[in-house]
């Protein structure tokens, strides 16, 4: 059972990864490039449909078919790899993206959490061997920022506004 | 100056727990050497040579006595009473513990510093004209902007994790004293036709291992739009950078791959999208950070010439160490940290105490410090100056040589620092003692003299009249030299003068590099301005002990 981090909350994942065990009807996550290889297969999948984005993948190419997914997840592949920040950014800011935005990987550590949900990410999965506690507390580590960001943190402050 | 509001105070607070955790983490071991180090290096610490360093920010080069005080007191407790002022007008502490190092961070917080992202791929510590606020020909102050940014940058939720390092400098002066066209980039404060504040933006100027000078995107960016504007310069930055090749992630690669052409229509585009999310800045607070850089309290002066009267040796300094200033009756004064036989730019914990003192008394409790690793105590009355020049030469401050080819900058080179390919200070000292007569030095005039240890060009040889980089020749350090480099006004990188020479012929070398200048030199000709005018030929036939081909 995979523990996550959802809203603040720790939770276990109710979502597969492509490659894992998937039953019919599950919620699926499918890398975006295995998408467009079978669009007619994972377009017609029984349970609901998310989106795995490597750093290179351009969000802008989502724009339509974002109302049809629950799920984008975004992926860091290493902790220092900040290209997904602006990835997370721009599928809520400017795409307007409201299911659930994920951010997966080797990357994404208890150091990341703040960072990533000022981003927009609602969701964390952790990589293997972080401690979602730990992970929770860490998004309470700032209680003020300079940066606009999503009201997923404990923000009281914040000094610049969009 | 800038004064911490209660967010300030509790970013820099919560800033300090955090690294006290993750440092925590480390040592118990559950934090790898890996995973640790981008965590420490946005705290300002590396692993060096010998021990830790510690590079702690210096916004824009302003100090208050009270801070200065304070890292007087942090290099004695925790270091070896000294510190070394940086080309990026920060100061590094060579020894500190690392287990002490959250304290060391704690003890700056009650100070309003920090040593937050002065190394790692992030925004960096933003600099400005070390003679901001005070100097004749500037449009407007750069510092308040240069603070607004800095905020803007501190912990940015999408760019902390840059592809490299980034960057910033703000000159608000038609000559440029911040070398900001070699920055990542680099904001000319600029009027409109209406008169209203703003920026000219340059981008993609870098030293480093290939150098390059920053082209102008945009000739006119209002105020207003200044903070999303830099978003969509480091968004664009941050998807498209190169991550890859740790040699060409920073942006002057991406803006040269794509031509400056392609990468403005991008910035362009990302900034009409982006513009209604990316952060305002709204005219109130740009007003309550201004209102904190307002002119100091002057008394009513005239000028007047201090050093008419007096001993030779204060009308040298007064000469070489002091500048012109826009109120009249008062002075700028070099705080010199290039006294013969000492490191270039290092300073002990008794005489930043004394520095602080001093400013407290004469430069309303204020100390800057420059790119060219010296500090300025900005606002001394001229009637006060000699004073000053006494108490400076008591404490090994006063040495005349601002501007002169011995105020040379100098990085840390292969003595403290583990990138480092040669030793600098050694060539230093070297320097030092073959350049020790001072009416030598005066009759050579404004030469500038930049030396680094290794391509990473923290000495900034590439715009130093005469640079220096040290190399590492089959385990041997041997240096090569260029020329006609500059940054102040008109940008240019230096050229190879030939084949690399050893250690111990640098300061021969640059010898017979001035010979040939005060051969050619027209009548009150800088040496720069010979050597635009003549080219390299000379200079290279000259400059070789041997023939170049023998070396």
């Amino acid at each position: 059972m995979r523990r996550i981090l959802r809203r603040r909350e720790i939770v276990v994942d109710d979502w597969t990864h492509l490659g894992e065990d998937a039953v019919d009807g599950a919620a699926l996550i499918v890398p975006l490039a295995e998408l467009r290889k079978d669009p007619g297969r994972w377009w017609q999948w029984s349970g609901r449909l998310g989106v795995r984005l490597t750093p290179v993948d351009r969000v802008e190419e989502l724009a339509d078919e974002l109302p049809r997914l629950d799920l984008v997840a975004v992926e860091f592949p290493t902790p220092v790899d900040g290209r997904g920040y602006s990835q997370g950014r721009l599928l809520r800011e400017r795409l307007g993206f409201r299911g659930e935005l994920r951010a997966v990987g080797a990357g994404v550590r208890q150091d990341q959490v703040f960072l990533l949900a000022r981003c927009g990410f609602d969701a964390i999965e952790l990589t293997d061997g972080e401690d979602p506690d730990a992970a929770r507390r860490a998004l309470q580590r700032y209680d003020v920022a300079y940066q606009p960001g999503s009201p997923e943190t404990a923000i009281r402050r914040q000094r610049f506004f969009a | 100056m800038y004064q911490y509001d209660e967010l300030d105070q509790a970013f820099v607070d919560q800033r300090v727990a955090e690294f006290r955790d993750q440092t925590r983490r480390h040592l118990a071991g559950q934090l790898s050497e890996d995973e640790f180090r981008p965590l420490r290096l946005r705290n300002g610490l590396y692993i060096q040579r010998h021990a830790p360093m510690l590079r702690i920010a210096i916004p824009y080069g302003l100090l208050a006595s009270p801070q200065l005080r304070k890292l007087a007191d942090i290099a004695r407790r925790y270091d070896r009473g000294f510190g070394h002022f940086t080309t990026r007008q920060n100061l590094q502490l060579n020894w500190p513990r690392l287990p002490e190092v959250p304290d060391i961070l704690a003890e700056l917080a009650t100070v309003q510093m920090h040593a937050i992202q002065t190394s790692g791929n992030c925004v960096r510590n933003v600099t400005a004209d070390h003679l901001a606020g005070i100097a004749r020909d500037e449009i407007d102050d750069p510092r308040p902007y240069c603070e607004i940014i800095r905020q803007w940058a501190t912990l940015h939720p999408e760019f902390t994790y840059l592809p490299r390092k980034f960057k910033i400098a703000v000159t608000g002066s038609p000559e440029d004293r911040a070398a900001s066209e070699v920055h990542d980039i680099g904001l000319h404060l600029a009027r409109d036709a209406q008169g209203n504040i703003g920026f000219t933006v340059l981008v993609g100027g870098g030293l480093g291992r290939a150098p390059v000078i920053g082209q102008v995107i945009r000739d006119f960016l209002p105020l207003a739009e200044l903070l999303a504007y830099l978003e969509a310069i480091l968004r664009v930055y941050n998807r498209h950078g190169r991550r890859d090749n740790l040699n060409k992630a920073r942006i002057k690669v991406l803006v040269k791959t794509l031509g400056v052409e392609r990468f403005r229509e991008q910035v362009e585009a990302e900034w009409q999208l982006s513009r209604e999310s990316a952060a305002r800045l709204p005219a109130t607070e740009v007003e309550r950070v201004r209102s904190f850089f307002r002119p100091q309290p002057y008394e009513a002066l005239e000028d007047f010439d201090a050093s008419a009267g007096r001993e030779p040796a204060f009308q040298a300094w007064y000469r070489y160490n002091t500048r012109p200033h826009r109120v009249s009756g008062y002075r700028a004064v070099f705080v010199s940290l290039k006294a013969h036989g000492q490191n270039p730019g290092d300073m002990s914990s008794q005489q930043m105490e004394a520095v602080a003192a001093l400013a407290e008394r004469v430069s309303f409790g204020l100390v800057r410090a420059t790119h060219n690793q010296n500090l300025l105590l900005a606002d001394v009355r001229q009637r006060g100056l000699y004073e000053v020049w006494l108490e400076l030469e008591r404490h090994q401050l006063a040495m005349p040589n601002i501007g002169t080819l011995t105020d040379m900058i100098a990085c840390p080179g292969l003595d403290f620092c583990s990138l480092a390919n040669a030793g600098t200070l050694g060539v230093a000292k070297q320097i030092q003692e073959r350049f020790d007569n001072l009416d030598y030095l005066y009759d050579l005039g404004d030469i500038e003299i930049k030396m680094s240890g290794c391509m990473n060009a923290c000495g900034h040889h590439h715009v130093g009249h005469i640079g220096i980089l040290g190399v590492d020749k089959h385990g041997e350090e041997w240096y090569q030299i260029t020329l006609g480099g500059s940054a102040n006004g008109f940008t240019a990188l230096g050229e190879v003068i030939g084949p690399s020479v050893p250690k111990n012929e640098v300061a021969a070398t640059i010898e017979r590099i001035v010979e040939v200048y005060r051969a050619l030199r027209a009548e009150g000709e800088r040496f720069i301005d010979t050597f635009r005018r003549v080219g390299l030929t000379p200079f290279r036939q000259s400059a070789y002990a041997t023939h170049p081909a023998a070396a």
